[in-house]
């Protein structure tokens, strides 16, 4: 292969390469509240308030451009805390829906926000983010949730998602564990929103509804929610196959949109019936086939 | 006044047969069926496509595709949720597989008919008016309210008076025990499921008549609607939902004309949330929140 055609594939492929950083993140954003067992879909809300407050500081101030991710994450990190104090107490499928709520009220916000221009949202935003900033983040956050897996933190964590009665009799403060997590979740999604915002040249209260927190939703459980680096994979396998699939469905006649609708929606229901630790454990699982096989 | 009371009952009306379907799974199996507003989704198409090209009327249509709604929530229950069953957590890993449901039947929906809004032909949909009082009245949205009232009032009588409603509120209680006095349970939630959907089947045809206007992602807004609704009323609670249907259908036309629309789906999660917080189980719901 030619320089030049290495090339034009590296161009070709180089904003699914983006993407698969910046979905990583929103799916570990996901997975920080799902690792103590509670499931908050309040991150395409987060991810909004990340991006519109980055955006606007890139406009309309002189920020430089740390600062301006460092305020995208802290945004929805501050918001955070006021929504989980009461939310939190709220369990299983009552937690889901109360941030469903939340995520949609944000969203109308901003579609009701004459100074980031209503539903059209805000455009022309300089293109700031490249690969090594996407992938330094990714690496920070998987970093960080590789530190705390193993740690006091990790175990009141795994507590909690395994039984939380049990967990606080056993001393641990689980409503402060699972405000964290909030706040974490939060400011990973929020950064990945003013990533994404400095990446695309915009932001549109559209790019945030409901479906938004299913995709990522989607690329976590499907990479598995058990261990950490699960949501990554997740959200890489997730990118790449409607890439893949484009190529495939234009030759039998299917259009790209639906057919990746289409192949999310059996990955999550194949993964959820049968795998349900998600493709992370997929290796251990034909570890123990083999093992079975030699043994019998 | 009156104008917005009736255009109000009328929303109401349909976000009440949604919710329904929504409390019904959710009483019997304490899972969140999100699948629910694809099959709203489907429906609608379904009528669509049996008025525009086999010319039936309406009155035939709308059965037809109440009953295709039925089936559809049966498929739906035995491939996404039955298989779960007896896991520990059912409840998210339920919501999780439903949520796939819904993804699957969008897509196939957006590949057999396009993106695009479709509308019924002209002439399907009543135009005529009645003058009641100051308020007036289209002959579709009288239609619309009347079939709602019925399906509740034929619900109710399902629930309370026969045997297969005597066997939900069983299986709702306690399916260990319904089993043990001889119930099939499987059979029992199978058929709570083809109830549901049907009645999300005609919420999507009545809704899809009521705006004239069909598309692939009809059912998203009015699936976070549902949500607010069923919280509202309770969860699990059957009229709790219905009272809440029609009081967030009040709601929402007040606030459009006191308020302007832009800040009317802003009410439901206002609501919503609300409620959450300071109410968790809503109007007519159970006295404690259940642990899941």
């Amino acid at each position: 292969m030619s320089a030049e055609s290495l090339r034009d594939l590296w161009l070709t492929y180089q904003s699914t390469v983006a993407f698969i950083g910046l979905n990583g993140l929103l799916a570990l954003s996901v997975y920080t509240t799902l690792s103590c067992g509670q499931l908050s879909l309040a991150q395409a809300g987060f991810m909004a308030l990340g991006a519109y407050a980055s955006a606007v500081l890139t406009l309309h101030t002189q920020a430089p451009f740390p600062l301006v991710l460092l305020a995208g994450a802290a945004a929805p990190a501050l918001v955070a805390i006021p929504l989980g104090l009461p939310v939190l107490r709220l369990k299983g499928v009552f937690l889901a829906i109360a941030t469903i709520g939340f995520g949609e009220v944000i969203r109308i916000f901003f579609v009701n926000l004459d100074f980031t221009n209503g539903a059209l949202g805000l455009v022309a935003i300089p293109q700031r983010t490249g690969l090594p900033v996407i992938y330094a983040a990714l690496g920070g956050a998987l970093f960080v949730l590789w530190r705390i897996r193993g740690s006091r933190a990790g175990y009141a964590l795994e507590a909690i998602r395994e039984d939380e009665p049990a967990a606080r009799t056993m001393g641990i403060d689980a409503s402060a564990y699972k405000l964290s997590m909030l706040v974490l979740g939060a400011a990973l999604a929020g950064l990945a929103g003013a990533l994404d915002a400095h990446f695309n040249f915009m932001v549109a209260p559209s790019n945030y509804s409901f479906g938004r927190v299913v995709d990522m939703l989607v690329y976590a459980v499907v990479g598995g929610t058990t261990v950490f680096y699960g949501p990554v994979l997740g959200a890489a396998f997730l990118t790449l196959l409607p890439e893949v699939l484009r190529e495939v469905g234009s030759r039998v006649g299917l259009q790209p949109g639906p057919l990746r609708l289409f192949v999310n929606g059996l990955v999550l229901l194949l993964v959820i019936l049968f795998l349900p630790n998600g493709i992370a454990s997929l290796p251990g699982r034909l570890r123990r086939r083999r093992a079975g096989a030699h043994a019998a | 006044m009156g104008q917005q009371i009736v255009n109000g009952l009328f929303l109401g009306s349909i976000y009440a047969l949604f919710a329904l379907g929504y409390t019904l799974v959710f009483g019997v199996l304490d899972i969140l069926n999100l699948a629910h507003q694809a099959v709203f989704m489907l429906c609608a198409y379904v009528a669509l496509l049996l008025v525009l090209h086999l010319h039936l009327p309406m009155f035939v249509a709308f059965p037809v595709a109440v009953a295709a709604g039925g089936l559809v929530g049966l498929a739906v229950e035995r491939i996404a949720f039955r298989p779960l069953r007896g896991r520990s957590d059912s409840n998210i890993s339920g919501l999780i597989s439903s949520i796939a449901m819904a993804t699957i039947l969008e897509a196939l929906a957006l590949q057999l008919f396009g993106p695009d809004v479709e509308r019924f032909p002209f002439g399907v949909v009543p135009d005529r008016t009645l003058h009641l009082g100051d308020a007036v009245v289209s002959e579709l949205q009288v239609v619309i309210i009347a079939i709602a009232l019925g399906m509740l009032a034929v619900l109710t009588f399902v629930l309370k008076r026969t045997v297969l409603g005597r066997r939900i509120r069983a299986v709702a209680e306690s399916p260990t025990a319904a089993r043990v006095l001889g119930v099939n349970v499987d059979r029992v939630i199978a058929a709570s499921f083809f109830v549901s959907s049907a009645l999300g089947a005609a919420a999507g045809v009545l809704f899809g008549l009521a705006f004239n206007s069909v598309s692939p992602d009809m059912g998203r807004t009015v699936e976070l609607k549902g949500l607010a609704v069923i919280i509202l009323g309770g969860m699990g609670s059957m009229p709790g939902a219905a009272i809440a249907g029609f009081a967030l259908g009040l709601l929402e036309v007040f606030t459009v004309a006191k308020l302007g629309s832009s800040y009317r789906d802003a009410v439901a999660f206002g609501v919503l949330f609300l409620v959450l917080v300071f109410r968790p189980r809503g109007l007519l719901g159970a006295a404690a929140l259940r642990e899941a």
